[in-house]
């Protein structure tokens, strides 16, 4: 009855009309596909394939590794040509492992199975399914899904719920798919349902897609499956704002959302899984969106992953200025690209080319402690007191005001008047508590490994030691005999 | 026959009484405080802070003749600890911190001589005689002793290069 209203939160321009407005469209092959073999979190995928080897579209080129991992497929037909590095699109710019494929323009299949019946079969075998798809949550986390779907079927949860949030600004991507791929999205919500065997499915849309939400609620007519307006609040789209907003359940801090009986997809993932039961199709394309100013024509494409994103802006747009920034995701929490030349990848929901006044650079300054940014916090955090005990070096400190609650979301760092890169420091807080904790752990191990040697080296001296002792007793005691032998008297 | 054995059990005797009234008359303290220290330490013994063993590195800076700063493989982390411990301010720019190292083989150089492997404190050297041999990098501390007794100069620290998996955010500047 008292619903908790929702804390904090932003409300940003959208932008979203500059490339809302026409339909997706398909890139055609480019010359060379560079499959990264990060397209996901965890363990990087190992390569099936060699040098000079002809592969299928569909076919398995890189097998996942590890509990949480995700394999790659050829998004065409073609042959290997390289296996080297490439840049990645990581905010690091540093290498990865990818696979170069020149396409043959067949666009052969491989062979491909769909899964008859699929509300027949035993739960596992969709989540299975989806696992071998390489299917990663599509809205940027790339947790791979099958882990996700799995999980929950093991612990057993009561409702699946469908992201359609799409609150960063410029991403029209979901949109246009809720919009024109509407019974898939359903579809694959039904499947999904099954696999987790949810007993009821919400899918949450933001107000300010009106089309998507009306397309999407007379698509999910008679299933069964509940389609919901959320008002529009960034970050809605965040699991824990949404599902508070959907059920009005607040999940607890650290905790799993599978441990208060929820799961949370994407809509785009449920198409995925949909594509990929239905007509036996892995995870080889995705839609991005081609926004920000700087952009001649904006709008949304399905492009092969692994094209890079210096191709699909030369065919689809060009540049009507040189860009300020180039942005892989959305503009609150997306990457900065240092360069066109990366590839797209399971997790690249657009590519933004931003001009100076978007992005409107300023100098920082100092903090004014207006506290704007603890009304921005949605999760209710004290960004000004972290950021000032992070700045002094005390990261600790920063800890014990909940750090390590921050999503991340970029909410205080917009609202701040002075300009302060306030998500950064708490990006580089929690990567210095992670390196901390390596460290303890690596001490915690050599103590124990110098322990063990010093044991043994102590051991092997007295075993020597025990040994030289023996021969000489032997020695002696020979030594006694052959004398007694000699004075037998 | 009696004539050798009492004398000798006698000295033995006494030796052994006067060696443990010694231990407990002239018994050194060693302060809690050392002993707290050395246990923060890596124990590996290593020697490159000038001192011949961790427990004697940790009773001199108990003692204040030792900066907390003083152990390199310990890094930053370490330091820390100490100076958290004898409740000090930590003199940073003190820290020759250059970042994680692993030693590596240079395989083309290796002989196999073991000698290597017989100086690692954490055992993180794996080789046989005229087998050419590996670190391992998860039990590796970078304490450099291997590099001393090298005969070839074929063992080198070199620094960690950060991949997508351990990278992280560097410090923005304000």
């Amino acid at each position: 009855m008292f619903k908790q209203a929702l804390r904090g939160g932003v409300h940003p321009s959208g932008f979203k009309e500059l490339s809302n407005q026409e339909a997706i469209k398909r890139f055609p092959l480019p010359d060379t596909l560079y499959l990264s073999l990060q397209q996901h979190l965890g363990a990087p995928a190992t390569p099936l394939v060699k040098v000079g080897d002809r592969v299928r579209k569909g076919q398995l080129v890189a097998a996942s590794q590890g509990m949480i991992s995700a394999p790659v497929h050829a998004p065409t037909s073609g042959r290997v040509t390289a296996l080297a590095e490439h840049t990645a699109p990581h905010p690091s710019g540093l290498p990865v492992l990818v696979i170069s494929l020149e396409p043959d323009g067949l666009d052969e299949w491989d062979d491909i199975e769909p899964v008859s019946d699929p509300f027949a079969r035993d739960p596992q075998e969709i989540c299975t399914r989806v696992g071998a798809a390489g299917i990663v949550g599509l809205g940027g986390a790339t947790f791979p899904a099958a882990v996700k779907l799995g999980s929950s079927l093991e612990t057993g949860v009561e409702t699946l719920i469908l992201n359609g949030g799409e609150c960063e600004p410029y991403l029209t991507c979901d949109d246009r798919l809720m919009r024109e791929k509407a019974d898939e999205i359903i579809r694959g919500a039904c499947l999904m349902q099954h696999a987790v065997q949810a007993k009821e499915v919400i899918i949450g849309i933001e107000d300010n897609k009106p089309e998507a939400l009306e397309k999407m609620q007379a698509a999910a007519a008679g299933s069964g499956i509940q389609v919901k307006s959320v008002p529009s609040r960034y970050p809605m789209g965040s699991e824990k704002q949404l599902v508070q907003q959907l059920t009005g359940i607040e999940l607890p801090a650290r905790s799993r959302a599978a441990a208060s009986g929820l799961v949370m997809h994407n809509v785009a993932t449920a198409r995925a899984v949909a594509q990929t039961i239905d007509q036996g199709r892995p995870l080889i394309s995705r839609i991005v969106t081609l926004s920000g100013q700087a952009l001649t024509h904006q709008g949304n494409w399905e492009v092969p992953l692994g094209t890079l994103a210096s191709q699909l802006i030369n065919y689809a747009s060009g540049f009507d200025c040189k860009p300020a920034r180039l942005i892989m995701g959305g503009p609150m929490m997306g990457i900065q690209l240092p360069n066109l030349h990366v590839p797209i990848i399971k997790g690249s929901s657009g590519i933004l080319a931003l001009t100076e006044e978007e992005i409107n650079p300023t100098q920082p300054s100092p903090c004014v402690r207006c506290a704007r940014c603890v009304q921005a916090c949605p999760m209710g955090l004290l960004p000004l007191e972290m950021a000032a005990n992070i700045r002094k070096g005390d990261v600790e400190a920063a800890q014990e005001l909940g750090l390590s609650d921050c999503v991340g979301c970029g909410a205080c760092s917009y609202t701040c008047p002075a300009s302060l890169p306030l998500v950064h420091l708490f990006n580089y807080a929690k990567g210095e508590l992670a390196n901390r904790e390596k460290e303890a752990r690596k001490m915690k191990k050599t103590q124990v490994l110098a322990q063990r040697r010093e044991e043994r080296v102590a051991r092997q001296a007295r075993e020597r030691e025990e040994l030289l002792a023996a021969r000489r007793a032997a020695a002696a005691k020979k030594a006694a005999e052959e004398a007694a032998e000699d004075n037998p008297s | 026959m009696l004539v050798s054995i009492l004398p000798l059990a006698g000295l033995g005797g006494l030796l052994g009484l006067l060696l443990g009234v010694a231990s407990r008359v002239l018994h050194v303290e060693r302060s809690n405080v050392a002993v707290e220290i050395e246990e923060l330490l890596p124990g590996t013994q290593c020697g490159q802070c000038g001192n011949p063993s961790c427990g004697a590195a940790a009773e001199a800076c108990a003692v204040g003749e030792l900066p907390p700063t003083f152990c390199p493989p310990g890094g930053r982390a370490v330091a820390e600890a100490i100076a958290n411990k004898l409740g000090v301010a930590l003199d940073a720019s003190a820290l020759c911190d250059e970042g994680p190292k692993l030693a590596e083989i240079n395989e083309d150089l290796c002989i196999g001589c073991t000698r290597c492997y017989k100086v690692c404190p954490t055992d993180a050297i794996a080789g046989a005689a005229k087998q050419l041999h590996v670190v391992f990098a998860d039990a590796c501390t970078a304490c450099g002793k291997c590099e001393d007794v090298c005969p070839t100069e074929c063992i080198q620290l070199v620094p960690v290069t950060p991949t997508l998996q351990t990278w992280a955010w560097s410090e923005p500047t304000l």
